[in-house]
């Protein structure tokens, strides 16, 4: 299968600066083995789009980089440190350059929303309370969630308000690479549109790193700058969307030349 | 890192600040007294970024407060020498800046304190009325399922039994043991003064059969099993399962309660019963060893002076701690609300309530069958 992995060993390649590079993972769940040899790099100020039939793994590569996960086999790389074997300093240094936006939110149901985006900062610097909630309300009006919504508890959300204020709480720390799991599975499309919208802007505004995983063929070509297409155990095929149409392989041709596909390219098109 | 660092000149023109160093959010809180203790009076303000070496959206939104600031005061500001991506980074910032940023967190205040007391006191009648409620319904649908026992979930039944009778036959028997061996203990050194040794096999059986060894079970009991149901259903609230049961067609009470409380009605009179031998062993085996009762005559006197009421009167008391038990575990578990915290509150009170409940009903049982002459 090695002549559709797209070699894009290009000039740029060496100019580019992985953050997250992860080499020979292999994740095996009792007899099920859901990785196997898997590479991938994850190059700064990238979109980079993951996709996957069900049962792929793509949520668990991503627990698997943020160390939820300890991987059977291989090794991962984060902003140049061992996120496995690494010193424990510089994992824990490693975990505030990072934020996680969780499939469903993952809120600390306890604490209000403007709580829950301030609790990293409580804990990691030192500053005043006032400065605290003044950063709290621009993470959580960044995302485009009204002020309204500070006070509120998670569960008084709705489903696209709690996976903004998620965004908002992984924003907090200001961090370089910011991971989504399926983050507009959901959502309407508007607020879907939005969502994505918001990334880009975020992304252009922050100079983010953002590894999502994501099935919303709209996003990917909305704002995805790469696409790495789980299958097979292993990263099937990276590359920029318009070439996935052209690999000969069935899955990925039936994903990417499938009507949807094609509504959702015209989409992007005419943005 | 570098930490960053401000400095202030007031001249001629007007008051410039000089910023250099990391503005980052790790680093901020160095400078953050600085930025904020610094009051705008009109005047020019010119602020030099030309020195610093990075920044994100925390220390734009330093620079972007700062500048909101001067220019609600009536002066100017001019922000030198930032680099175009900082100038885009303040720019989006403070176009994000809420027009009425909440500025405190709300802390909870006596005024609070005192408004959730009078909450819970004046809503303790709601919730004993819909316990109440609660009771008649679980009740009704226990009459309904007794009338046709298809209904009843065999395989959840069967599991509950194990969770709440089988697994908690070793507590129970080592309590049983242990209480027998205590009243054997101290019962002997009172008795022996009067040289009414062998009282010491009335004092036991009596004590333990009609009240000890069925209170004690049904306290661990709903320490043990009523905490599991109250946090099992209440998570599955929190996870929206119960609606999605009525959603179903399912009845949460059939599916869900009935199983937990036929189990506990089943389970709590036989645990009841292995705590009350196992009192009996060990008040048998300490007496034997502390006042040379032996074993022959401690069965004899037991089955001559003891009535077969005393036991009775235990056994009878069973059924209805289970129902105590799993009624308020039950109920607490339906009344959490959204959060993980709601789930520990409500399994703390449906503990403390269940035990308290047992001990009540004890008490009004003991008076009954006084009052009955038994």
């Amino acid at each position: 299968m090695d002549g559709t992995v797209l070699q894009k060993t290009t000039q740029a390649d060496t100019q580019r600066e992985a953050v997250i590079r992860v080499r020979n993972l292999t994740n095996q769940f009792g007899p099920q083995v859901v990785h196997q040899h898997l590479d991938l790099d994850v190059w700064r100020g990238e979109v980079l789009g993951i996709v996957g039939g069900s049962g792929t793994g793509k949520s668990v590569l991503l627990r698997t980089i943020v160390g939820l996960n300890k991987p059977t086999a291989g090794s991962i790389e984060v902003l140049g440190v061992d996120v496995l074997n690494g010193p424990e300093q510089e994992r824990r240094r490693i975990e505030q350059r990072w934020g996680v936006a969780f499939q469903d939110g993952a809120l600390f149901s306890s604490l209000t929303v403007l709580q829950n985006v301030i609790a990293p900062l409580r804990e990691h610097t030192g500053m005043s309370e006032s400065l605290m909630c003044a950063l709290g309300s621009l993470k959580i009006s960044l995302v485009g969630l009204p002020q309204l919504s500070c006070g509120k508890f998670p569960s008084e959300l709705s489903g696209g308000m709690r996976k903004r204020a998620a965004l908002a709480r992984a924003l907090a720390m200001d961090p370089e690479i910011v991971f989504l799991d399926e983050p507009t599975a959901g959502l309407d499309p508007i607020g879907a549109a939005a969502y994505d919208d918001l990334i880009g802007e975020l992304q252009n505004a922050l100079g983010l790193t953002v590894f999502m995983v994501t099935h919303d063929l709209d996003s990917l070509y909305a704002i995805c700058d790469r696409i790495a297409v789980l299958a097979e155990k292993r990263v099937l095929v990276e590359g920029p969307i318009e070439e996935m149409t052209k690999v000969d392989h069935p899955w990925v041709q039936e994903y990417f030349t499938g009507p949807r596909a094609r509504a959702a390219q015209e989409k992007g098109q005419s943005r | 890192m570098t930490r960053p660092t401000v400095n202030l000149n007031h001249d001629a023109e007007g008051i410039s600040i000089l910023v250099s160093g990391e503005l980052l959010t790790q680093t901020l809180s160095s400078i953050e007294a600085a930025f904020t203790s610094f009051t705008p009076t009109g005047n020019k303000v010119v602020v030099d970024l030309s020195d610093v070496q990075a920044m994100d959206t925390s220390g734009a939104w330093l620079v972007a407060d700062l500048t909101r600031r001067v220019q609600k005061a009536g002066g100017e500001i001019d922000l030198h020498g930032a680099s175009p991506a900082y100038s885009d980074l303040i720019a989006t910032v403070s176009k994000s800046i809420p027009d009425d940023p909440v500025t405190e967190i709300h802390h909870r205040s006596f005024g609070d304190w005192v408004e959730s007391v009078g909450k819970r006191t004046a809503g303790g009648w709601k919730d004993t009325l819909s316990m109440l409620d609660f009771l008649g319904l679980t009740l009704h649908r226990l009459g309904r399922t007794l009338l046709n026992p298809r209904r009843l979930r065999r395989a959840a039944l069967v599991s509950q039994m194990e969770e709440v009778g089988f697994k908690a036959i070793p507590i129970v028997a080592l309590m049983g043991f242990l209480i027998g061996v205590v009243l054997a203990f101290q019962g002997a050194t009172q008795l022996k003064q009067f040289g009414a040794e062998i009282f010491v096999v009335e004092l036991i059986s009596i004590s333990v059969l009609r009240e000890l060894g069925i209170l004690l079970t049904a306290i661990i009991v709903a320490g043990r099993s009523g905490s599991a149901f109250t946090a099992s259903i209440g998570s599955m609230k929190v996870q929206e399962e119960i609606d999605a049961m009525r959603t179903l067609g399912l009845d949460p009470i059939e599916v869900l309660v009935i199983p937990r409380v036929v189990a506990l009605l089943i389970m709590l009179p036989i645990l009841g019963f292995i705590s009350d031998i196992s009192a009996l062993i060990g008040g048998g085996l300490m007496s034997w060893i502390d006042l040379d009762v032996s074993p022959g005559m401690f069965a004899t006197r037991l089955k001559e002076n003891t009535g077969i009421w005393q036991f009775a009167i235990g056994m009878i008391k069973a059924p209805f701690f289970a129902l105590v038990i799993g009624v308020i575990a039950c109920w607490q578990a339906l009344q959490v609300k959204g959060s993980a915290q709601s789930v520990g509150q409500r399994t703390t009170s449906s503990v403390v309530q269940s035990i308290f409940m047992v001990i009540a009903l004890d008490a009004l049982f003991s008076i009954f069958f006084s009052v009955m002459g038994v």
